[in-house]
Parts: structure tokens; sequence; C-alpha cells
């Protein structure tokens, strides 16, 4: 495919907003989980919550789009020269020309389980909604896409992808295939996922919830810390003459297998890495940095390990930061994405947080501690329910 | 800009699928759409062929319905289901998943079922689809609100224009119910699926994204379905059926997608 330039990109999550927050949490091994104190019967678990946003309401212009979710939106969408690069292509493309595609999984359902608890009877006798969230755009999965329609002003293809915990990896993969057939000329991607009680109760309910900080990787790893973000990257067709950090392949498969375990030989993983490798044209040996999935639950790290270690030589060094932010979910593809451009950026490669003892499953490529590398490519990979997988390459070219 | 884009872009419709409550296949429908004919006898319910029988009775209707039509594309196009990249596209998913999780976390948030959510997530259809046809190519699922279809269409359009061969379209929307049901509306179960492909026989479609917001008077099937929430895919089905050669679909804020289609 050809290369796309990333003119900006940026991530909040529970290690702060921006990306100075998160290169300076992972550089010192700082991590974001604390004791679970989402909602009124918090689950004896860790989450990754975002400090902050119950005190951010959105501008009054906003307010119909008013939710944790599109809070967290507005957060994020606030940093790393995101708006100034939005404007930038704009102003060179046109705004009929700039694509808005953003992953989410549970959007802004957590306005809706609001509406439900604080349900009313009106004077027939029905149960409503509270008035505050008689809105219906809150109450659909396009909430997202939609509120960002209007705060950016965008007017190119406007999408919400939905496909679990890999959703904010394949709005990449979407926009590019949209610049590539010459549809727009650059796109607004990112994705933005908050805590609800669909998910912490949801997760807990599949017995995937650790009472204690998740240990990607650990031999005694007994499940996932669940967290919220949101992140965006700005991307344009790239010039011959483009330097900087470039999304250069992308890769999607389906395990084929079943909706909430992954396939046991990780045959979809497999599909999705050597598809990105394949269309970045590179070789496995070029990847300096693979951020992997790496939820922490005991299925998931160790197909993912071996699949890794099929692939890839030892000198990789490979690590899942769910430690530092929790799981993310359908953010989880664009936080991981921002981590991965920053192990290019500044050549520190992240290791994993609270693992002590490795899984016997784990390949060499598995790393614990941070290492610094000068890097010329980094992958990220996100998984989702239903077997959805999803591969970034993202690459440096030197001024 | 590419060629693709200067020429529209393009896709031949190799198979149709369609069930919706009274109409249960794409035959049914074009001869309603045609001259009023109704089926004598029509299931209350889809029931794909792809589950297991005890599956295909607690599958949620979003689920059926996509994968029934699905299924009907890929037979109806001759091309096997698991060779197929695909797009699933609905506006709101399961709304009944949806109304039972609220309920359930607003009552007793520990007895949320573990089947019941994971299928909650918007993907199910497209998880299922893969799983039950062995498919290991990509799928995606993707929600636009009233654009949904169109911008479901545009992504199938686009994987076509970047190399894949044929793809697999399919679009539904559930019936809404309960609490939610007094705020976001949605009757009965509607679902159509295309099976796209670059080359080959069938309906010529070609697609251009511009301004606009004004549509077309509905046509038969946009009156039979007018209260489903994926009623917005039925202006092509509606030319499709009629041999109409252009259509109008909503993509977005004061945005239309235009199709134009060369009937064989």
């Amino acid at each position: 495919m050809p290369a796309i330039a990333i003119r900006a990109f940026t991530a909040t999550s529970a290690l702060g907003r921006g990306n100075a927050a998160h290169a300076a949490a992972l550089r010192t091994r700082r991590g974001g989980l604390r004791r679970n104190d989402f909602g009124p019967t918090p689950l004896p678990t860790w989450i990754g919550r975002v400090d902050g946003v119950e005190d951010a309401p959105l501008p009054s212009a906003l307010s119909r789009w008013e939710c944790r979710n599109n809070r967290l939106a507005w957060i994020a969408l606030q940093h790393d020269g995101v708006q100034t690069a939005l404007e930038a292509v704009v102003a060179r493309h046109g705004v009929d020309r700039v694509a808005l595609v953003v992953g989410t999984s549970t959007s802004s359902i957590g306005a809706s389980e609001e509406a439900y608890s604080r349900a009313q009877e009106d004077e027939t006798g029905t149960r409503r909604f509270p008035d505050d969230l008689a809105r219906p755009i809150v109450h659909t999965p396009h909430s997202l896409g939609d509120f960002l329609q209007h705060a950016t002003g965008l007017r190119g293809p406007c999408i919400t992808v939905a496909t679990a915990c890999s959703s904010s990896a394949k709005v990449f993969a979407q926009a590019a295939r949209m610049i590539e057939a010459g549809l727009v000329d650059a796109a607004l991607v990112g994705g933005v996922d908050t805590l609800c009680g669909s998910v912490l109760f949801g997760f807990n309910a599949l017995g995937l919830v650790s009472s204690a900080p998740c240990r990607p990787f650990d031999a005694a790893r007994d499940g996932l810390s669940l967290g919220e973000a949101g992140g965006f990257a700005v991307l344009e067709r790239a010039g011959p003459a483009d330097t900087g950090l470039q999304l250069r392949g992308y890769g999607e498969s389906s395990d084929a297998h079943h909706m909430s375990a992954p396939h046991p030989e990780g045959l979809g993983a497999t599909l999705a890495m050597r598809a990105a490798l394949d269309r970045a044209a590179i070789a496995p040996d070029a990847v300096g940095y693979l951020n992997l999935h790496g939820t922490s639950t005991p299925a998931n790290d160790s197909v993912e390990a071996r699949a890794v270690d099929a692939l890839f030589p030892a000198s990789l060094h490979a690590s899942s930061t769910k430690g530092w932010t929790g799981h993310t979910l359908g953010a989880a593809g664009i936080v991981e994405s921002v981590i991965a451009l920053l192990a290019l950026e500044t050549g520190v490669l992240p290791g994993i947080l609270e693992s002590s003892v490795r899984d016997p499953a784990c390949g060499p490529q598995i790393r614990f501690d941070n290492a610094e590398a000068d890097i010329g490519f980094a992958m990220n990979n996100s998984f989702g329910f239903g077997g959805n997988n999803c591969s970034l390459v993202f690459g440096k070219v030197a001024a | 800009m590419s060629a693709a884009v200067q020429d529209g872009l393009t896709a031949t419709i190799a198979g149709v699928g369609f069930w919706t409550d009274g109409l249960p296949d794409w035959p049914s429908a074009r001869a309603f759409a045609i001259d009023g004919t109704r089926p004598d006898a029509a299931p209350a319910r889809p029931s794909p062929q792809l589950l297991a029988p005890n599956e295909r009775r607690r599958a949620p209707g979003s689920v059926a319905v996509a994968l029934e039509v699905a299924l009907a594309a890929c037979r109806d196009a001759g091309i096997a289901p698991e060779t197929l990249p695909s797009v699933f596209a609905s506006t709101h998913g399961d709304l009944g998943i949806t109304d039972y999780m609220c309920e359930t976390l607003a009552t007793d948030a520990t007895a949320i079922s573990p089947t019941r959510f994971h299928n909650s997530v918007h993907n199910a259809a497209a998880g299922y689809w893969t799983i039950g046809t062995g498919c290991t190519e990509a799928t995606t699922a993707l929600s636009a609100f009233d654009a949904t279809f169109a911008q479901g269409l545009l992504e199938a359009l686009m994987q076509l224009a970047t190399g894949a061969p044929a793809v697999l379209l399919v679009a539904y929307d559930t019936a809404s119910s309960g609490l939610l049901g007094t705020v976001t509306h949605s009757e009965g179960l509607l679902g159509a699926a295309l099976v796209l492909v670059r080359d080959g026989g069938g309906p010529r479609l070609s697609a251009r994204l511009g301004d606009g917001a004004e549509l077309a008077p509905p046509g038969p099937l946009q009156a039979h379905a007018a209260n489903n929430a994926m009623v917005q895919m039925l202006p092509l089905f509606d030319a499709l059926a009629s041999g109409a050669a252009r259509t109008l679909l909503r993509a977005g804020p004061h945005r239309l997608l235009s199709l134009e289609l060369a009937h064989d």
C-alpha cells in the first residue's frame, strides 16, 4: 500500500492527557491503575480511570452529545496539535475530502445505563428516561462519530467502527483504503471507550476480570484490568519527499473460532500480523517494537506469545502495556498505536508492568523490562470478540 | 486523484439476500415491489441454516437475520462464503440485548449473562458469520446512524477499489423494546445482503458522494418496512427491483450517496 503520513497523534488515558504524560509514565514505569472506584457498587478489581472527566462538561454548543464517552473524546482531541493538523489538512484539501473514522466498543452506553437506573414513571404510568437523558443520539453506537463530526465540522465519510477491542486499530485500515482509492486525501482516525457497567459486569460474568492489577504474560496472571481512554491521529496521503512517522501496513483477519475465546493456535493473529508485514513490504526482523494485545487473560496471552514466537526472531522487543493503562477495549487500538508511535519517536521500548514470573509459553520476544533502541518500524496488535483481529505497522522516515 | 474515483466507485452486484417481516427472501420482496404480490405464508423469524438447530432458536434476532441474508446472497452469487471479506452495517445493533443489559445492570448487575454480554458487541453477527462459515477473511462492523448503509456500502466499494475481488455487505436492524424503545424507535426485523464483485455478470452499480438531503418518494419496499432503522437502505433495493437507473441514499448530515445502476 502507499505510505500514509501521520501528521499528529495523541492519547488520553489513566496515564494522563497527551503524549508527554504517556512517554514519561512509560519511561519511568509509573502505572495508572487504581482500585475500582467506578459506579455505585464497584467490583473488587483495578481500573484505569481518566481523572476529571466528571468535571469537564462539553461546551454548551455540543451539549446535545453530553455523556462520559463524548466528554473523553473532547478532552483527548485538545492535545498534541491534533486540531492544528486537522485545520491544515482541511485547508489543503477541503472539508469534503477529509474522512472521520473512529472506533469504540460501547460508545455512550454508559448514558443508557444511567437512564435506566434513573427512569421514572410519567403521568400515564409509563417508565421514561429522565429528561436530561432523553436524547436518542447518545443511545446509539454512532454517538461518538456523530459527536466528532459536529465538533470538527468534517464533511467527508463519517463512520463509527465497532468490532469490540480491535475497533480503533481497524480505523487506520479503513481510512487508508479511502486515501488509497482516492475518495479522500486525509482522515481523522481514533477511538474512545469509557468505563461503564456493561463492560465491568460483562467481563466479570465471563470470569475474565482480575481482582489485582493485571499481569500480562506472567505465569500467575488471572485476568484483565479494565480501563478507559481516547486518542486520535491525523492521516494524510504521503508525498515522495515526506519524512516523519507513517502508517505503512495493516492486516485484518478473523479467527473463525469462538465469540469470546481466541483461536488456540493463534490462526487469526498470525494471519493479521503476516498481512500487515506483507502490505508494509518488510520482513519480520525489520520490526523493532511490537505492542501486543496482551490482555492478561490466561488464554489470550499464551496464544499470542506462541503466534509471535512463530513469526518473529528472538531479537524482537514485544510487550503489553495494559499494566499501565488497563485494557481500554475499543480505544486499545489507538492508545497502543500511540505507544508504538512514541517508541519510534523516542526510542523507549516499554516492557511490562507488574509481571515478574514469565509464563513458559512466552518466547524470547516478550520483554518485561524497558529497553532503548533507535527503531525503524513498530507494530501494534489489537484483537477483539468475535475473533476480530487487526495488526498495524508504523514506520519512520528520517529527514 | 486516482482513476477509481474519477470514474465513480463501481461494483457489480453478483448476489442479493433479503429478509423482512412478510417478505422472507429477495424473490418475494422483488415480486412485492413490482406488483404488490405477497407470499402466501411467511415465517415469523429467519432460520439461518448456518447455525446448528439449537443455536438457530437461541440466536438474537440481529444474528438470525444477518446470517440468513448473508447466506442467501452468497448462494445467489454462487460464491463460497468463506472466501469473502465482509462488512456488517447496523444502525443500533441488537436493541433487545441493549435493553436487557441496561435493565439487568439497573436491577442486579452481577446477574448479567455471559452469553448475552458477548452477544451485545456490535460485531456479534459478523463473529457468528465468520465462525459459522469458517471464514478467516477480514470482517468489520460499523454504524453511522441513518447513514449506516451508505457508509457500509462505501467501505465495501473501498475494499474492491484497493484489491479485493469480491466483498459481502450485510445490513440489518432489529426492533426496539423496553425502556430504550421510548427514545429509539425501530420495528420488526429487516436485513439485506449484497455480494459485490469487481467484474462479472449482474447489475452494475456506480456511487458518488455529494451534497444534498432530498430523497425520492419512498418505493414499495421502503413503505413496507418504513419503521425499521435500516429503512435507509431500501431506496437501493426498490431501485434494484424496479430496474431504476438511479437512486439516492442518505450518507450523513446534508450528504447523499448518489447511485447509478445499469441493469442486465
